[in-house]
């Protein structure tokens, strides 16, 4: 199935679903990850976790930096191994549902090829995967349309800021359509006013497209803005110290002065600074 | 936050896209500055070849008005050279010397040695062509291991240490003596061009090798997120994102292949091209100086253009894209 064409990949609800029973999106059991064990540098990021992302879910992974997040981001996105326990994406393990692409993932630096006028960037998974040029031009053209930037199909990175580039670099990832996107801080490295507008054109694309997220931030009112469920993280070994339910309904700037939301944000930063 | 569909750039109401109208402006600036600069560049170089020439025939002027007794001169005499029509001759000859047609021809100079500048240059291509996929070969091998690119690296340096003039008569022998098996015959000049080839390959494989592992590790990662097989990945990024440090890598063996021809040449004395015209030259240098100046300036100007060959291509394909060129 890896090189499937558009039609296969259309179909956003086939996972390994058996008997019309929907795996959850993440199932992560008792999974740890040790960096270079028994040397001298021996570092251990992750330990014991636990994680269950339901289909259709917004998780967000919050912590201190060297809480592992990005790193437990990268166990599901089986870029690295566990050392330890299961994970679990679709029902498969990690590295099935990578060669499936069953998830797309997006990075703090958007990563375009600056070779690569916008539009050939966002078709480079779909030739990965073998598709024909006139399906990739057509699949890109209505990725530019989902980001509002269609005017831009010509441009190079180069001549792009860096919201602009994140933005390609989304539909890039939701290209081909995956269940799933990875999203490691990919507004981290943009500006206040950019990153909350950024926050509103995700939101309406992940309510548009109904994909899985997880993503990765250090903010806490990001965290608490974006997602149904915020798991919060503590560092040395990072395990996951609390997740919490976090139902504001259908987010508009307003959700932004909302009670409800700073009561959540309280919450989240409780569940940081462990409790206390 | 809805966008005027399909409407022109100026009808914006998102603040992303009307910030990008600003750096496009910019970015228009930017690319007529660069024409400005290259028009100068060209001026520049005029300039400083007439200047070259100004202060050779200074130098000259001040050496007959002593009367040519620099020689006499208490230690500079024994360092500066002397200035005399044989030894320096006057520009003026040196550029009548290209329209003369030499004694026993009816050809004029500049044409002989552009005959042998052309011959040289295909010496020089073959072998540039031949370096570059050897050089980019061998790049490509020692990216797929840090162990392996650990112990190549070394001899492919080493490589580099042994004097070219040493090794080009035995590739000359190995030509005539070991290559029956091609499918054509093998001539001399093809043996230069395997010397060329021993010039261009290095810097090729040790800019190509940095270009390779050019890619920051999440395109990496990207690519791997997508279940890039390693030819993919090869070909689609990490050989990209190498043309920069490629190119500087192809500008110097472009000169070098020249280099190594002409040496080749003289050393595996074959019959046809510039390093053959200097050698003649400098054998008879008395019965006209100027001959050898104006050969030497050909074989210069063979390097200056196959260099200007690469800078166009280079400008085609990574220029355009306001990619930063690696030096």
């Amino acid at each position: 199935m890896s090189d499937a064409g558009p039609d296969m990949n259309d179909d956003m609800s086939d996972t390994g679903a058996v008997d019309g029973v929907q795996p959850p999106a993440v199932e992560i059991r008792g999974a740890s990850k040790i960096f270079n064990p028994g040397r001298h540098n021996e570092v251990k990021a992750l330990e014991d976790i636990d994680l269950h992302i339901d289909q259709g879910d917004f998780v967000t992974l919050i912590g201190p930096s060297g809480c592992g997040k990005s790193t437990l981001l990268r166990l599901i996105a089986a870029l690295v191994d566990a050392s330890d326990g299961t994970v679990l994406v679709n029902g498969k393990t990690a590295d099935a549902a990578r060669l499936d692409r069953d998830y797309s993932m997006v990075f703090q630096r958007a990563g375009l090829f600056d070779w690569r006028n916008v539009s050939r960037n966002i078709e480079l998974p779909l030739e990965l995967m073998g598709w024909k040029a006139a399906d990739r031009r057509r699949r890109s053209a209505e990725m530019l349309e989902l980001v509002k930037l269609t005017e831009f199909a010509r441009h190079h990175p180069a001549e792009l800021s860096g919201g602009m580039q994140q933005r390609i670099a989304i539909a890039r990832a939701m290209s081909f359509h995956p269940q799933l996107l990875l999203m490691d801080e990919p507004f981290g490295a943009l500006d206040e006013m950019t990153r909350e507008h950024m926050q509103n054109e995700l939101l309406r694309i992940w309510s548009e497209t109904q994909i899985t997220v997880v993503f990765v931030t250090h903010s806490i009112p990001e965290a608490v803005f974006l997602s149904t469920k915020v798991a919060v993280m503590s560092p040395r070994p990072g395990r996951i110290a609390a997740v919490i339910d976090n139902g504001l309904g259908p987010r508009t700037d307003a959700t932004r002065d909302d009670p409800a939301f700073f009561s959540n944000v309280t919450a989240v930063r409780d569940a940081l600074r462990g409790g206390h | 936050m809805i966008d005027t569909a399909g409407g022109a750039p100026a009808a914006v109401d998102d603040p992303i896209v009307f910030e990008q109208l600003l750096r496009l402006q910019a970015a228009r600036e930017q690319r007529r500055a660069r024409m400005r600069r290259t028009g100068r560049q060209v001026v520049v170089l005029a300039v400083f070849i007439c200047l070259l020439g100004v202060a050779y025939s200074a130098y000259k002027a001040v050496g007959a008005s002593i009367d040519d007794a620099q020689s006499g001169w208490p230690v500079i005499g024994s360092i500066l050279p002397e200035s005399d029509d044989l030894k320096m001759p006057p520009v003026l000859d040196i550029v009548s010397g290209v329209f003369e047609e030499p004694r026993g021809t009816d050809e004029p100079f500049w044409s002989i040695v552009g005959k042998e500048a052309a011959f040289t240059l295909r010496e020089a291509a073959v072998g540039f062509a031949i370096g570059v996929m050897v050089g980019l070969s061998i790049a490509i091998v020692l990216t797929t291991s840090g162990r392996l690119e650990r112990a190549l690296v070394p001899h492919v340096i080493a490589s580099q240490t042994i004097p070219l003039i040493a090794i080009a008569p035995i590739i000359v022998i190995w030509g005539r003596k070991s290559f029956d098996f091609l499918p054509f015959e093998w001539q001399d000049w093809m043996s230069v061009s395997i010397i060329a080839t021993y010039l261009t390959f290095f810097p090729v494989t040790i800019n190509g090798l940095r270009g390779l592992q050019s890619p920051r590790p999440e395109n990496l990662e990207l690519m791997d997120s997508y279940a890039a097989r390693w030819v993919q990945t090869l070909w689609r990024l990490r050989l990209p994102a190498s043309l920069p440090y490629l190119f500087a890598a192809f500008k110097i063996a472009a000169t070098a292949s020249v280099v190594g021809a002409i040496v080749g040449e003289i050393s595996a004395g074959v019959k046809g091209g510039l390093g053959r015209r200097v050698l003649l030259e400098a054998q008879r240098y008395t019965t006209g100086p100027e001959r050898l100046y104006v050969a030497v300036l050909g074989a210069a100007a063979l390097g200056i253009f196959v260099f200007a060959v690469i800078s166009t291509i280079e400008y085609g394909l990574v220029g355009r894209k306001g990619r930063e060129t690696v030096t």
